[in-house]
């Protein structure tokens, strides 16, 4: 049997020592300056004009069909709406980064990623209208998405439970030797949960191919990220588990791409897991539900739509002749059409028929949700006007 | 008497307990300066301070951990979990120490100072994790109360016994009324008891029993029951656990028949319990089944929210199908 000597890494010192915080400086990885030029020091990470294209393509993308659910929201046409304005370079610029095959595990504003990976205007109104050509058949809230063909594990609201899930996935890969890695997303709020904290330790003990991406984004709903943790931030935890970490300018996405690159690179090979730390700024409510005129004031948000990451990446753009004015501007209002007309044909489709409200709670409908689904069948016939969604197609 | 809805009646009685009692504190995610997402705790943090009224990092286990602690110390926490749905991280915490801590103890230490409280319920196009009713899975944990409001009157007077009670309380609010219930609030101090059901609607041929905001629901189905000639009585439990088997099998004993009717699914529902109790009290007296009307045992969904609900119709269906038995 090894021996083992928990004091391997341990030095001694024959004062008191108190360890504070803030003494280990943690940098964030900058490229694009906000100007869209870049940085004396750094080297911009390697992309073709096409990859570059669908990266910008897609935040402009977000941006409209943000602003055009949330007025969808405000007109009653869906229940809720999250919106990602300000954010969309952390969730496109690290999807970008990854092969298909790796498996995303979003917490709920990382529709960029979505979008990225090849989802539809079409597919995200199915799902916001729970109408029966939703995948997951119209169970959850509007903006829980969830694809298996584009390996995009359905969100689940209660917040981080999806990272220790994130080590077991990437473990399982890992053991089946396939060449991918889970990438697991969460905000700075999140990451006060204990799932938090068992899903890091446990990835790192365990060698898990993981990157744990976290938006710090500045608030959890209401509550500002001083009043979430007094450490540095969630990079300064990821050394505490062992894990290689990495800090990035969440609002340039040439730097978020960068570093997601690299830490893929390194939890292939080296069969770890890392933490990413993008520091970013929630723009956007953080829902419809939510007002946040009553805790933070115009002005800090003013700061920050200075910063805004698309026009960073369109100067960045132009200054390699990439840019394409014209084009921008008829793919904005290309993606407004689309998003009307795919929110009229949504609205028009049924929801999922009455026997979807037993399926899938087991692999198999059990003696007693036959039962149940018989007696509410016969109980809608004899009250249609009362359940108008589904009565209709109930024979 | 002011008009009050439910929201301004919670908060209403957290003022009061709050200005009376220096060791009240009241914490939890949001409801701190901002007043909570549902604004129950609006204006605390201004009027006693963040020392009294603070928000807490994003962690239901920190949030009940802490608060059973503080509880412990001799403080009287009012901690908040913003969705029932979300309160399961801190099941630990609650079912093994908040509900044990004095049996375990001899006595000698408690968390009896504690209150939580949190939404609960459906109807609000939620979906799976903004809907459930968790109540069931916690009344099977002793040392723990449990108590529900079901209008604004009763939010102050039961959340102020509960605040008061030496026991740990778990104080369960139907948010689909938050808003919608408006009542008539005394200004002043007043206590409604614990463990003690109300008789909403006295009537003599079935008992109606439910809790929260199936009581509108009750309602509604006794005066669709009341065109066919059905005297029904309409008895509101209040508190869950422990609950007051004497009141309902007295009622049941006069009608002879019991409806039970609650949100969560109905496979080990606390309406299963009831049940239990009832037909060994009153088998004699029992001229029909138990009914129970209640969620599917199903999680909770959105598309199909309003068939999944134990709504009036299929109530007034088990009504007719119990008296004709």
């Amino acid at each position: 049997m090894q021996d083992r000597n928990h004091l391997a890494r341990v030095s001694t010192t024959h004062k008191v020592h108190v360890i504070e915080n803030g003494l280990i400086d943690i940098p964030m990885l900058q490229i694009l300056q906000p100007d869209g030029s870049v940085h004396k020091e750094a080297v911009a990470p390697e992309l073709d004009q096409d990859t570059a294209t669908k990266m910008y393509n897609t935040m402009a993308y977000i941006r409209v069909l943000d602003e055009r659910m949330v007025a969808a929201q405000r007109q009653g046409r869906i229940s809720f709406y999250l919106a990602s304005t300000g954010e969309e370079a952390a969730a496109v610029g690290s999807a970008a980064a990854l092969s298909d095959d790796d498996m995303i595990m979003s917490q709920y504003r990382e529709q960029g990623a979505l979008a990225y990976r090849g989802y539809t205007t079409e597919q995200f109104m199915n799902q916001m209208f729970s109408n029966e050509k939703d995948p997951n058949k119209g169970r959850q809230m509007p903006i829980h998405y969830g694809d298996k063909p584009l390996n995009f594990m359905t969100i689940s609201s209660p917040l981080g439970t999806q990272i220790p899930q994130a080590s077991g996935y990437a473990y399982g890969q890992k053991m089946a030797g396939k060449d991918a890695v889970t990438i697991c997303y969460f905000g700075e709020g999140a990451a006060s949960e204990g799932d938090f904290h068992a899903g890091l330790n446990m990835a790192a003990v365990l060698n898990c191919p993981a990157i744990f991406f976290c938006r710090n984004n500045g608030y959890a709903i209401s509550t500002p990220a001083d009043e979430q943790f007094a450490g540095d931030g969630i990079a300064s935890r990821g050394l505490g588990y062992g894990i290689k970490t990495i800090r990035v300018d969440g609002n340039d996405i040439l730097a978020v791409y960068a570093a997601t690159k690299l830490a893929r690179e390194i939890a292939l090979k080296d069969e770890c897991p890392v933490l990413i730390e993008a520091m970013t700024y929630r723009l956007a409510a953080h829902s419809t539900s939510d007002d946040p005129t009553g805790y933070r004031s115009r002005e800090e948000e003013d700061k920050w739509r200075a910063k805004d990451p698309i026009q960073r990446m369109e100067k960045w753009l132009e200054s390699k002749g990439w840019f394409d004015e014209k084009a921008a501007q008829k793919l904005l209002d290309k993606t407004r059409q689309d998003v009307l007309a795919a929110v009229k044909q949504a609205e028009k489709i049924d929801v999922p028929p009455i026997e979807d409200i037993v399926n899938d709670v087991y692999s198999e409908v059990p003696w007693h949700l036959k039962d149940q689904l018989e007696q509410l069948k016969s109980h809608i016939r004899q009250y249609p006007d009362v359940y108008p969604k589904t009565s209709g197609r109930i024979k | 008497m002011a008009k009050m809805n439910l929201l301004q009646a919670i908060n209403n009685a957290l003022i009061t307990v709050m200005e009376q009692d220096e060791r009240v504190m009241v914490f939890g995610e949001d409801v701190g300066h901002f007043g909570g997402v549902f604004r129950a705790t609006s204006n605390l943090q201004q009027q006693f301070g963040k020392g009294r009224c603070f928000n807490t990092p994003l962690t239901e286990q920190g949030i009940i951990g802490f608060a059973n602690g503080l509880a412990s110390q001799g403080s009287v926490p009012v901690a908040e979990i913003q969705f029932g749905d979300y309160i399961f991280p801190a099941f630990d915490q609650i079912v093994n120490e908040t509900a044990k801590f004095r049996y375990r103890s001899g006595g000698q230490f408690s968390c009896g100072t504690l209150t939580i409280r949190t939404p609960y319920g459906g109807g609000i196009a939620g979906g799976l994790y903004h809907s459930q009713s968790p109540e069931a899975f916690f009344a099977h944990c002793p040392g723990l109360k449990i108590v529900v409001p079901r209008n604004p009157y009763q939010a102050k007077g039961l959340l102020l016994a509960s605040i008061r009670d030496d026991n740990p309380v778990l104080f369960m609010e139907p948010k689909r009324l938050y808003r919608a219930s408006v009542s008539d609030v005394p200004e002043e101090d007043y206590e409604l008891p614990l463990g003690k059901a109300d008789i909403v609607q006295e009537g003599k041929d079935i008992t109606l029993l439910g809790w929260g905001a199936q009581i509108e629901i009750l309602q509604k189905a006794a005066e669709m029951a009341l065109e066919d000639g059905v005297s029904c009585e309409i008895i509101d439990l209040r508190s869950i656990l422990p609950w007051d088997a004497e009141t309902v099998a007295e009622s049941v004993m006069k009608t002879g028949r019991l409806l039970i009717n609650h949100e969560a699914p109905q496979t080990g529902g606390f309406a299963s319990e009831i049940a239990a109790t009832i037909q060994e009290k009153c088998f004699l007296y029992l001229e029909s089944p138990i009914a129970r009307v209640c969620g599917l045992d199903t999680p909770y969904p959105l598309a199909h929210e309003k068939e999944y609900m134990p709504d009036q119709y299929k109530t007034y269906e088990a009504i007719k199908r119990t008296l004709k038995y």
